[in-house]
């Protein structure tokens, strides 16, 4: 027990430092993955919902592929097109290739799968509010940005919020993947502390306790979001 | 759905596709496909091993955590919800690696199990394989069956005690078959997210599918091919298991 604190200890002969730091990049590549999705599925879902028949299709297969395969091949193909795009992007106005950081290139590939799901959600979340609300807004000229704004994202807030707390664990879950391709997140980091010292179950144990606080943490604050978000709204206990 | 297919809009789709396809097997380079075929194949095999006996360990697994979270008493109920947070809660491979070095660096300290029969099996990767697969999906499925056990109709487990059913019968032919019908849509969606959860025990040198692609790549410097190869295989299992579980949905009676 001593010897498992001195090495999960914050300062050098420990690896407590290296965990912290790993858990931060993972944060970051979550929360941007997160945000990055949301922006792709809330477009996602406006174009399935309210787009030509093209568009409709065209994002029907991206939902569909995207649930279908592995993460883990997604990963390795949306990384290698990126970094393709980019360099062919620099070859052409002239430079070298790029070095692309870890963190960017996590929250790309990362943003692209999780669009996929949030499509879904935002779409579910749309049609569950009353249609009466959206055309009385529209009955009174409102324009479409401030439609959305004021009356779709607000009502649809509610009906989205569980499936979204969902998406947001299984992003967190998912930065772990990245490790696979060599970025140093949490349980990379955590591999190579556990390899340099021997002692794979501490830091094993170490990491997963700091992803189950994560987890933890997220769901006391959705639980809060969702209350916010359905204020207003009639209790169905109080009603029962 | 066929029908569905052929008005012009989706025809030009298909047409699309089909030359992408076609501009995919002229252009790139699909040469070392007969070299690793043989490789691939038995990838492809050790994926479906490693998926159904997952399943099938995982659900056995599922039930009774399920059952102890929806009518267990406290001392039962606790540690299962305990269990399925933890398991949910943690990302997967975390888990795999936890198991694989974990278990394995520990194994070697203790002479007895050295010297046990089980030591030979115990020194590959596939039991760990298994071992973490089957745990994370009973951690997920526990929840789903958690809300399946609970959703059956009171009335129906009330005319079985009326009936005088004993409790294991009871259980067998009334709770259970219909808490499993309610859960078969998550189920399936569930099935597929194991799917997707095999590629990761590559990383402990079980040579499933994934593993051959990515062994074409560091072998060949192709990078594109097996990965596009890899994931057209992984959505036609995924294809399958859909089907699978709309057929076995659509035979029993409509709830």
């Amino acid at each position: 027990m001593e010897q498992a604190l001195e090495l999960l200890s914050l300062s050098p002969p420990g690896w407590g430092a290296n965990l912290l730091r790993g858990l931060a990049a993972s944060i970051q590549i979550a929360l941007g993955a997160f945000g990055f999705g949301l922006i792709i599925g809330f477009f996602g879902a406006m174009g399935k919902l309210y787009g030509s028949p093209w568009v409709r299709d065209l994002l029907e297969v991206y939902t569909t592929v995207v649930r279908a395969v592995p993460e883990l091949v997604l990963i390795l193909i949306l990384y290698y097109v990126g970094t393709d795009i980019i360099n062919n992007i620099a070859a052409a106005m002239g430079r070298g290739p790029v070095e692309i950081s870890g963190i960017a290139a996590g929250i790309w590939v990362l943003g692209v799968v999780q669009g996929a799901y949030s499509t879904e959600i935002l779409r579910g979340a749309i049609k569950a509010v009353p249609p009466g609300q959206i055309e009385a807004a529209r009955a009174f000229g409102m324009p479409r940005g401030l439609l959305a704004r004021r009356v779709t994202i607000p009502a649809m807030t509610a009906f989205a919020i569980p499936g979204l707390a969902n998406l947001w664990l299984i992003a967190t879950k998912d930065t772990a993947l990245l490790a696979v391709v060599g970025f140093s997140e949490l349980t990379l980091e955590t591999r190579q502390a556990a390899q340099s010292t021997r002692a794979y179950f501490t830091f094993f144990l170490a990491a997963g306790f700091l992803y189950l606080m994560v987890t933890l943490l997220s769901g006391v604050i959705f639980g809060r979001i969702e209350k916010w978000a359905r204020r207003g709204q009639p209790s169905h206990r109080s009603a029962s | 759905m066929i029908r569905a297919m052929l008005i012009p809009r989706r025809l030009i789709m298909l047409g699309f596709f089909a030359a992408f396809v076609i501009w995919c097997a002229v252009t790139l380079d699909w040469s070392w496909i007969p070299a690793y075929a043989p490789l691939a194949l038995s990838g492809l095999w050790v994926t479906i091993w490693l998926l159904v006996v997952s399943l099938v360990l995982g659900f056995a697994l599922a039930v009774p955590l399920g059952l102890a979270q929806a009518i267990g008493p406290w001392y039962l109920a606790a540690p299962a919800r305990a269990f399925c947070t933890v398991i949910r809660g943690t990302p997967l491979l975390l888990q795999i690696w936890l198991l694989y070095f974990g278990l394995g660096s520990l194994f070697p300290q203790f002479p007895w199990i050295r010297e046990s029969e089980l030591w030979p099996y115990l020194r590959q990767a596939w039991p760990y394989a298994i071992l973490s697969l089957t745990l994370s999906y009973a951690g997920y499925e526990g929840e789903v069956m958690r809300g399946a056990f609970a959703s059956v109709q009171k009335g129906q487990i009330e005319a079985a005690r009326a009936f005088g059913m004993p409790r294991f019968t009871m259980f067998r032919r009334i709770w259970l078959p219909q808490a499993i019908r309610q859960a078969l849509p998550t189920l399936g969606g569930e099935t597929i997210l194991q799917l997707k959860a095999t590629p990761l025990v590559a990383t402990i040198t079980i040579v499933e599918l994934y593993a051959v692609a990515a062994r074409v790549r560091q072998d060949t410097f192709i990078i594109y091919e097996p990965l596009l190869l890899l994931a057209v295989g992984y959505l036609l299992i995924a294809g399958v298991i859909t089907l699978g579980f709309r057929w076995i949905e659509g035979r029993g009676p409509r709830m």
